[in-house]
Formats: C-alpha cells, structure tokens, sequence
C-alpha cells in the first residue's frame, strides 16, 4: 500500500469577532490551501469539515460548507473531537485513502467563536464537561487544567514562572506570525505586576497570561494518495504516523494528574507506526490551550522526562534554535485557538517547515516533525508525525 | 388518563443542575438524608463513583449503592474567579479532587476552609451540603 501524502495547507488570519459567516470563514483557509496545492476544485473526491458545533448556530455545518466551496456532490464528513477536531478528520482521511475509497481529500477546520453572544458563550462553558457529575459544581475549562498545574507543582516544584516561560516564548514568535491574533510581547515581569492583565487570576494557580487566545478561524489540509501526490506537487509531505486516544471525561475517574494520558497514548502509537522516537523529531506544534498543557506535552511525548519539562524551558531548548522546538508560529497561547481549525493549522505549520517555507519561523533544516492536538481537558488527544 | 409521574430528582443536584432524567436518582434521595454514595456491581464487584447504574466491565446493570465513608487524600484543587453562568454567586469557590484509594470523588471545598490552608495530600472527608438557593451537594470538609 502506498503512502498519504499532504499536497496542500491553508489557513485564515486568526482574528477577533471575523466579519463573515462560517461559510465565508471556511473559504479564506480552503482558498489558501488550493492555491497552495495549485489543484483544482474538482480534483477533489471528498471533503471532511471539523468543528465543535457548540459554537455554531448552523445545524449540521458541513453540507453548507461543503456547498459553499464547491465541492458537491462530492460525499462530506462531519468529524468532532472538540479542539482536536480536524486532526481526527486528518486520521478518518488518511484511512479512507489508505482503503481505496478517495484520492484526494480536503479537511476542512473551523471555528468562529464569536458566532455566539459571550453571555452564550459562558454558559456552553458551563457545559463543557461531566454535565451530570461536574458542570454542576461550576467547573470551568481553566480550572481543569489550574488542577494539573497545582498537581505538578506539587509533585515536581514546577512554578508560576515556569509556566510564564511558556507564555514568554509564545508571544516571541506570535509577533513573527502575520496570521496570529495575538501579536504583542509578553514579559515575565508582567506576570508579577498587578497593574498587568496578565498577572490577573482566572482560576489558581492560573493567570490571564496562562490562557490561550480564542479566535475566529479555518484552516485546511489537502490530502492524496501517493501516486496522486507525487503527480499534483512537488513538495508533498508524507503521513508517516497518526495516533489518537480518549479519556474518561470526569476528573474521577483519571489516574494521572500530572500529564494527560491521551498525549502519552496517541504519542507511542504514533511514534510506533512511524518507527520513530521523540529525539528524531525536527519541530514540534503541541497543544497548549494554557501553559500548564504545553509543559506536560514536552513530557507526555518524551521530549523531556516528567517533572523535567521546566528544565527544557527555561534552558530555551524549545526556542527556534533549541534541540526541539516547539510553537515556533505563536502556538495557541498567541497565535490563537479557533477550536475546529486548530489541529489544521498545527499541521499546516509543521507542513511548511518541513517544506522550508515557514519564513522568519523557519527552523533549520527539520526532516521530521511532530503535531499534538489535545480535546477538551485531555479528553482526546491526536499526534500526528510528518516527513519530508 | 393519569399523567405519567416523571422522576426528575436530579435536578435538585448542584449551584446548577444540567440534567435531571436518570437511572441514578436514588443518589438524590440518599443525598438528602445526609449520605454520599457510589454504585458497586454485583456480579464483578466493580466500583463506580460518580456512581452508574450499568457496568462497562461485564455488561450488567445489577448495581448496590455504597458510602462513600471516612477520608481521602486530596490530590488537586483549583479556586475559580470567574465562573459559568448562574454560579456567579458562589464565586470565588474551589473544585477538588479526593483519592479514596478504590475510587474518587471530585466536588468543592467546603467554603469554612481558607484556600491557604489547602495542601495537596492532605485528608478531608465528604459531606453533604445545602447551597443558598435550596439545591444540594456535597463539599469536602476537615475530618
């Protein structure tokens, strides 16, 4: 059986309050992403659309979007795994290639936040996990996650300013990154000065500064068997692994509160089916939806050893120049984090450094790199692996 | 014709109750005599808090309800300063997690604990808790 190549990536700017509709939205990334691919519409066999639909008004989106780009009556897929949404629909591709049924596929990611009031918005959070057994205690996505950073402070002596480290490297690439809604740079002094929103709590020991940037966006990832690929583009890159996991969804019922299990799971089945191990990694782009989620990523996938991920940090190993970079477009934390584009556009950016095309984000010469797209609060977690 | 009696008991559970149809409702009427339980199977023996009325390890949906008795050593917290809507009064509140050893329980702290004097590992006990507008819970309290 032959490979699935990646012939095509795209994605929106990442913006506050996007002046459009979902559809509109889906079309920047999807435009981007034909252009980039220099294929036609109508090469296209099938179509996969990734969302979380809590945010949408539109039922079912994916017949409108699959409409609205012009690819009927070619099949669409619908596929959610909340914030890991289009990496799943890059798996469910890569299978429906793999078993013959299409050659070229488009993933389609998209989120736009702000189709909803904030007064909504607050109280689909409310919902946002165990309804029957913990949305009644008012659990709030950032309090999940506040819970694994006091966990691995407790357990490893990692702190606030550890995780303000993450922020910090974060924000120098956010500024590089012409597509991220968070541009500014963030210090470690603002973490520690009241007068900065930064140092703001939202649930503790988490701050402002801690907290990802929620965006409207899409992004889009076109895929094709080998022969197709090696026919359509010149560059393509290859789907060497893809792993995915789930989670009980209640905290309850979870054994490990320092790392996420689904981050350790998709990790080893990807790194297996790709016959590769975390030092062999070029780039990386992990999930981190707050600080805490990127430094248990750097041990959850053998970058560093667990309660070692601070050491990684703050020796800037996972700087642009360090031995394993990570987020080198902003990550979630500045770029932004349009929930169903999110994994889309993870790979889109190892995709373009893997073809040297990633500009001032380029990171020298990486063969092989790395996507990790966690849903939820660790509830589903995808790693995908991609060679040149 | 009589109308079908709904037995929506549930929906007396939490500052906001997201849901109020389920097998599990009788958690509710132990609840309101002032005891926290979990659900055992009987045929495996497997252990559920929160508890469930049907058992993913062998199929069967022949439960017993257990207390939840004694302490459990806390494993995490957290203190929100925002919260989801229609929990604004409760605020600032703290959701934690206690080991049982054979299983977990997670909730809040009882509000007569001052954030400072958490520690992960320490060892509280369950109980249940009346909140300001009539609904119920359980918090963790000082043993």
């Amino acid at each position: 059986m032959g490979k699935v190549g990646i012939i095509g990536v795209g994605q929106s700017n990442f913006v506050r309050g996007y002046p459009g509709s979902i559809r509109e939205l889906a079309f920047e990334g999807f435009k981007e992403a034909i252009e980039d691919a220099k294929i036609q519409t109508k090469d296209i066999d099938a179509s996969i659309i990734a969302s979380a639909p809590e945010y949408d008004k539109q039922r079912s989106p994916a017949g409108v979007i699959a409409e609205y780009l012009g690819l009927i009556p070619q099949p669409t897929f619908y596929i959610e795994s909340i914030c890991s949404s289009s990496s799943a629909a890059l798996k469910v591709a890569y299978a429906m290639i793999k078993a013959g049924l299409h050659d070229v596929i488009a993933i389609v990611g998209f989120q736009k936040m702000s189709e909803i009031s904030s007064s909504e918005s607050q109280e689909r959070m409310g919902r946002g996990a165990d309804i029957q057994w913990e949305s009644p205690f008012g659990t709030m996505m950032p309090a999940y996650y506040a819970m694994y950073a006091r966990a691995h402070m407790a357990k490893y002596g990692t702190t606030g300013e550890d995780l303000a480290k993450i922020r910090v490297k974060a924000a120098t690439y956010g500024q590089i990154n012409d597509k991220a809604v968070y541009r500014k740079p963030v210090t470690l002094e603002m973490f520690t000065d009241p007068e900065s929103n930064m140092s703001a709590t939202v649930a503790k020991p988490l701050r402002v500064g801690d907290c990802c940037a929620n965006a409207d966006g899409s992004s889009c990832i076109l895929v094709a068997n080998e022969e197709k690929a090696r026919a359509m583009c010149e560059k393509p890159v290859w789907i060497l692994g893809l792993g995915a996991a789930s989670e009980a969804v209640n905290m309850a019922g979870r054994d490990l509160l320092t790392g996420l299990n689904v981050g350790i799971e998709a990790g080893k089945q990807a790194f297996k089916m790709a016959g590769v191990t975390p030092k062999d990694i070029d780039v990386a782009e992990v999930h981190d939806c707050f600080t805490i989620a990127e430094m248990m990523a750097y041990e959850n996938l053998g970058f560093a050893e667990p309660g070692e991920g601070k050491d990684l940090i703050t020796s800037k190993e996972t700087y642009k120049e360090g031995s394993i970079p990570v987020n080198i477009d902003g990550g979630l934390l500045s770029k932004g984090h349009p929930i169903g584009a999110t994994g889309g556009s993870q790979i889109r950016t190892i995709v373009l450094q893997l073809r040297g095309e990633a500009g001032e984000m380029q990171v020298k010469d990486p063969e092989i790199g790395l996507a990790h797209n966690i849903g939820g609060v660790g509830l589903y977690g995808n790693v995908t692996i991609l060679g040149r | 014709m009589a109308k079908k009696e709904v037995d929506d008991r549930f929906k007396k559970f939490g500052t906001v109750s997201f849901t109020a149809i389920t097998k599990t409702n009788d958690f509710i009427s132990y609840l309101e005599k002032g005891k926290v339980m979990g659900t055992k199977c009987k045929k495996c023996g497997a252990i559920y808090f929160p508890p469930r009325s049907d058992c993913s390890g062998c199929l069967q949906s022949n439960m017993e309800w257990f207390e939840v008795t004694g302490t459990g050593r806390l494993l995490s917290y957290s203190e929100l300063k925002y919260g989801p809507v229609g929990f604004e009064d409760d605020l600032p509140y703290t959701i934690a997690l206690l080991d049982y050893g054979d299983y977990k329980v997670f909730g809040r702290i009882s509000k007569d604990i001052p954030y400072d004097d958490l520690n992960v590992g320490m060892e509280l006990k369950t109980e249940f808790n009346t909140l300001p507008n009539g609904q119920i819970n359980y918090v963790f309290k000082r043993p």
